[in-house]
């Protein structure tokens, strides 16, 4: 806690730099406000590629280059994509679903509130009189490569490992849906199409039967 | 800059996030309000990175391995919610309740419910076959 | 060996037979029969050698201490003086000669080797009750006998009298029993030892602080248990029982062990007028009521039963006039042909196949079939009645004589008004006692009508026992001269004023009965009565408890028969209703303590389930309500769970920030 230890400039005289943090903050903020509340599911995961963009731009302001481009490859380039397809393949509705919003709503209106309020009310408590010190860039690719090759090689390693368990993992379930062969999941599943219509218990939902099916298949 | 911008902003973020898991019934949905959260994570960590100034950059590398993490969850996430599409062909989240006590479940649940329970949910369901194909596929390779 | 060591093998032998019977009888019944009589007969010679070697001198008096047991000591300790030694051998005589009768009794009976081995304990209880020298140990006795009558008196438990026979029994003597418990402690404090001869030693010296509370005290547990009214009335129900155990219990031991402790501690009673005239009022109403009710009575052993404790009653009324000597006599006397007198009715029920005097007056030629029964029976009614020169009539006349002598004032240490009153009471019951033992002479020996059933002999076992207690019944008057020196040395021979009024009152009702039974018998004819045993070829105890079974539903009543033949029911009038059923004594005390006894349990029992079952049911209740609110919110909806968690998180957060700041 050397660093920093009292802001040169008060909230009301802002640097060029904490504009535009606000200004892309808001873009960042309300897309993702949108993202969660659309009735439109596919313009969800439109808007939260404005969100993560955003934030994108952000890391950048913060001089994090490395990450910036990280979170955009990964994040905007292949896991929005991933959530299109797998809207797509649940048969997610185009257009306006009026049913996107749980009953529980109301709930998480005040639960999201009130921890807003806590949190917000400490971080400003904690931290209002803090200065980030942007001259010198902090996470250059050039840095950041040799940090992360040097000192984080091992967690690096860790890390592709579970990539690989959790690449493996996603093919073990999606290859039993493959595997399946049924063709629609409803014709493969009659009676699991309706899950409240009261077949629990009584319906041929057994395993076992299942079970039977898929050996003499094999 | 501010150290109150970026860590006000991370703290908003996460919270449309909490309220994106809470409120939303699409379980894809779910998992983009899962990724708001993460981000909001991620934005602290850089914040706070940049702000200490860490000679290891701890906050940036913990960045990149929760961006990893998150894709990793991300497929996961969504090879289960196909896959409980394909057994219950709804991807609510409200509507999975099979853990969810009915008037019938008064008495006696430790036996008349109890092999029904664990092949109620679609997650076990889906795992059931899943176990037998593992089983099976080990049986062919040996 | 010596002997108190004889002594104490007097009781022991038959305790080792009862423990032996109870744990072979189930897997060699073979050795039931041996392990229930040797023993007997065994203690019976013993006995008679003690008696023989202490022969009314110096008591003999040994004792050892087991343990310490506090202010007050525990001894095991013998006292052995004349009245003991005589006690014994008539306990060991009466207990041999119902061993040997039960073994043909029962002979088919598959709870014989148990039923043995209680009478072998109950022997050994009164053995104990005899020799003890300490009142803790002859407590000991006293309440094994108790028990023991318990289970005798409901041998034949799968019939309802017989159950409810043996609880009351147990129960009634238990409430006797415990004032005596507490007259007993309160005799120890006072005396400062449980020891006979120091009790003894301390009244001499006029130690007693309290002794008309403790004499009233051991009053009851001795009413109790020697069937005084008003504790009287478990024995004639005690009948259900078999007959043997009707005879062991009503001659040698239980009703015989109240008499005799108050003969071992008659100073102490002695030293308390009231307590003395309380005991003459007690054996004054008991002997007069009970031959009443035995005049009224049709079951024969009911009848032999209210005569016993009419008997006992002469016996409390010796004891009151402060003669023990001849209190003890008559028990001696009383416990021969009353045993006799019961084991002869076993054998007329076991021919007859019916308890019942209005079934056996309708049949012709019973005495003819039970010749040996016939004459030992008469013997002993004779003694009963006091003809001389019958037992009975020696011993009834030395009580006499005693009440005399008190009434008179000769007496120092009884009062003159219980002299009076034991002595017009014991008049009028002789005459009472003289006609309802010829009742049923005549009731069972005369009958007319149809031939009475013929099943063969009786088993030798039974009938050869009969003749050997029909000889003290017969002779034991002989020995009037001798007792004196055994006992205190009162003399017990009769007098003149007292033999000459009993024998006319006994004759006079003698004579009275035989013309009412003139009078009612034509009527017998009329009058069809007659319920027997269905198996009149099982052995007599099988046929006792059929006819115990099948008497309430024949006659209505366990006590009376609708019989209009019966002299009784011509003497006694309008009273005879009441008479048959014991004055309504059972009446009085169903009301008194059965009733409120059982609307107390109806009280708690409606207390349990409404009022702390309501208690209970909320307690159960209560959380399930609870349960079922909180089961509401187990919705099964993940996104409700995560906003129930997340909630509390945030709650939680905020506490400790603000716990911490405030702190800071």
């Amino acid at each position: 806690m050397n660093v920093a230890a009292t802001a040169p400039q008060g909230f009301l005289s802002p640097t060029g730099v904490e504009i535009a943090f606000v200004l892309v903050g808001l873009v960042t903020l309300g897309a993702a406000v949108v993202t969660v509340t659309t009735r439109q599911l596919v313009h969800a995961a439109l808007w939260l590629v404005v969100a993560l963009g955003g934030l994108a731009v952000e890391y950048l302001l913060l001089t994090a280059e490395f990450i910036a481009w990280v979170q955009v490859l990964i994040y905007v380039g292949s896991i929005v994509v991933l959530l299109l397809f797998g809207l797509m393949l649940t048969r997610a509705p185009i257009g306006r679903s009026p049913d996107a919003d749980s009953g529980n709503r109301p709930v998480a209106v005040a639960v999201a509130l009130a921890a807003a309020a806590a949190l917000v009310w400490v971080v400003v408590d904690a931290f209002r009189t803090q200065w980030i010190d942007l001259d010198q860039p902090q996470g250059t690719t050039d840095v950041t490569g040799s940090i992360l090759f040097r000192h984080w090689v091992l967690p690096f390693e860790a890390l592709s490992v579970l990539l690989l368990a959790a690449l493996v993992g996603a093919i073990v379930l999606s290859r039993r849906n493959a595997t399946r062969g049924t063709g629609s999941p409803d014709a493969g599943s009659p009676d699991a199409g309706s899950p409240d219509a009261g077949s629990r218990g009584t319906g041929p939902r057994g395993t076992g039967s299942r079970g039977a099916d898929d050996k003499e298949q094999r | 800059m501010h150290l109150a911008y970026p860590a006000v902003l991370a703290v908003l973020l996460f919270c449309v996030g909490l309220y994106g898991v809470l409120a939303r019934r699409n379980a894809i949905l779910v998992l983009m309000s899962v990724e708001l959260m993460l981000n909001a994570v991620n934005l602290n960590l850089v914040a706070f990175d940049v702000w200490l100034r860490d000679s290891l950059h701890a906050g940036q590398a913990l960045t990149l391995f929760t961006i990893a993490i998150a894709a990793a969850e991300i497929g996961i996430g969504l090879a289960i919610v196909l896959a409980v599409y394909r057994n219950r062909g709804t991807s609510a989240v409200d509507d999975l309740r099979d853990t969810a006590e009915r008037p019938g479940d008064d008495t006696g649940s430790g036996d008349g419910n109890g092999p029904d329970d664990a092949s109620g949910p679609g997650g076990a369901t889906a795992d059931e076959p899943a176990r037998t194909d593992a089983s099976q596929k080990a049986e062919a390779t040996a | 060996m010596t002997t108190t060591t004889l002594a104490v093998l007097v009781p022991l032998l038959p305790f080792l037979g009862a423990v032996a019977g109870l744990l072979l009888g189930r897997t060699a019944p073979g050795l039931a029969r041996p392990l229930a009589v040797l023993p007997a007969l065994t203690s019976l010679g013993l006995a008679a050698v003690v008696a023989a070697r202490q022969g009314g001198d110096a008591a003999v008096d040994a004792a050892t201490q087991l343990t310490p047991t506090g202010s007050v000591p525990i001894d095991l300790a013998l006292h052995i003086d004349g009245f003991a030694a005589l006690a014994a051998v008539l306990v060991g005589l009466v207990a041999s000669c119902v061993q040997i009768y039960s073994t043909a009794y029962l002979h088919d009976d598959p709870r014989y080797p148990s039923y043995a081995a209680l009478v072998s304990l109950f022997t050994s209880a009164m053995l104990l009750v005899v020799y003890s020298g300490d009142l803790m140990v002859l407590l000991v006795g006293w309440e094994i006998m108790g028990i023991c009558s318990y289970f005798l008196v409901g041998h034949y438990w799968e019939t309802p009298e017989a159950r409810a026979a043996s609880l009351k029994a147990f129960l009634v003597t238990k409430l006797g029993d415990v004032p005596f418990l507490i007259g007993l402690f309160a005799l120890a404090a006072d005396a400062g030892s449980f020891r006979i001869t120091r009790i003894l030693a301390t009244v001499a010296d006029g130690g007693l602080d309290h002794p008309t509370l403790i004499a009233l005290l051991l009053l009851a547990g001795v009413a109790g248990k020697s069937a005084q009214f008003p504790l009287h009335t478990w024995l004639p129900d005690a009948m259900a029982g078999p007959t043997p155990v009707s005879a062991l219990i009503h001659a040698a031991t239980m009703v015989a062990a109240g008499v005799y402790f108050i003969a071992r501690l008659l100073p102490v009673f002695a030293a308390s007028a009231a307590a003395l005239v309380v005991l003459a009022v007690m054996a004054a109403v008991t002997m007069a009521g009970s031959a009443l009710a035995a005049l009224a009575q049709d079951d024969i052993k009911r009848v032999l039963a209210y005569s016993t404790i009419g008997q006992l009653g002469y016996m409390t009324g010796a004891l009151a006039v402060g003669d023990r000597g001849a209190a003890v006599f008559h028990l001696l006397a009383h416990g021969a042909f009353k045993a006799l007198l019961f084991l002869a009715a076993g054998v007329i029920i076991h021919a007859a196949g019916t308890n019942s005097l209005a079934a056996m007056s309708r049949m012709k030629d019973l005495r003819a079939r039970v010749p040996d029964a016939y004459w030992t029976m008469t013997v002993a009614l004779l003694a009963l009645a006091a003809v001389p020169p019958f037992s009975g009539f020696f011993s009834k006349e030395a009580v006499l004589g005693a009440a005399e002598h008190t009434a008179t004032g000769h007496s120092g240490t009884a009062p003159g008004a219980a002299g009076w009153i034991v002595l017009v009471a014991g008049l009028v019951t002789a005459l009472l006692t003289a006609a309802y033992a010829t009742r049923l002479w005549l009731l069972a020996f005369n009958g007319r009508g149809t031939e009475a059933p013929d099943h063969g002999r009786q088993p030798v076992a039974m009938t050869a026992v009969l003749w050997v207690l029909a000889v003290p019944s017969l002779a034991f008057g002989v020995t009037v001269g001798a007792l004196p020196d055994w006992f205190d040395g009162h003399k017990l021979a009769p007098t003149l004023t007292t033999s000459v009024l009993g024998t006319g009152f006994a004759l006079v009702g003698a004579l009275v009965t035989y013309g009412a039974w003139r009078q009612t018998t034509s009527l017998a004819a009329r009058v069809p009565i007659g319920a027997v045993a269905a198996h009149r070829d099982g052995d007599a105890g099988l046929v006792e408890a059929e006819a115990i079974a099948t008497r309430t539903p024949a006659y209505g009543d366990v006590a009376a028969a609708p019989d209009p033949a019966d002299p009784g029911r011509l003497l006694l009038g309008p009273l005879h209703r009441h008479a048959a059923a014991g004055f309504r004594l059972d009446a009085v005390y169903a009301a008194l303590f059965v009733r409120p006894v059982q609307a107390g349990a109806r009280l708690v029992r409606f207390l349990d389930r409404e009022v702390v079952e309501t208690y209970v049911r909320g307690a159960g209740a209560a959380p399930r309500w609870l349960g079922v609110a909180v089961r509401r919110a187990q919705t099964g909806n993940v996104q409700t769970y995560l906003s129930a968690l997340l909630a509390g998180t945030v709650v939680l957060a905020v506490a400790a920030v603000l716990v911490a700041t405030a702190g800071a």
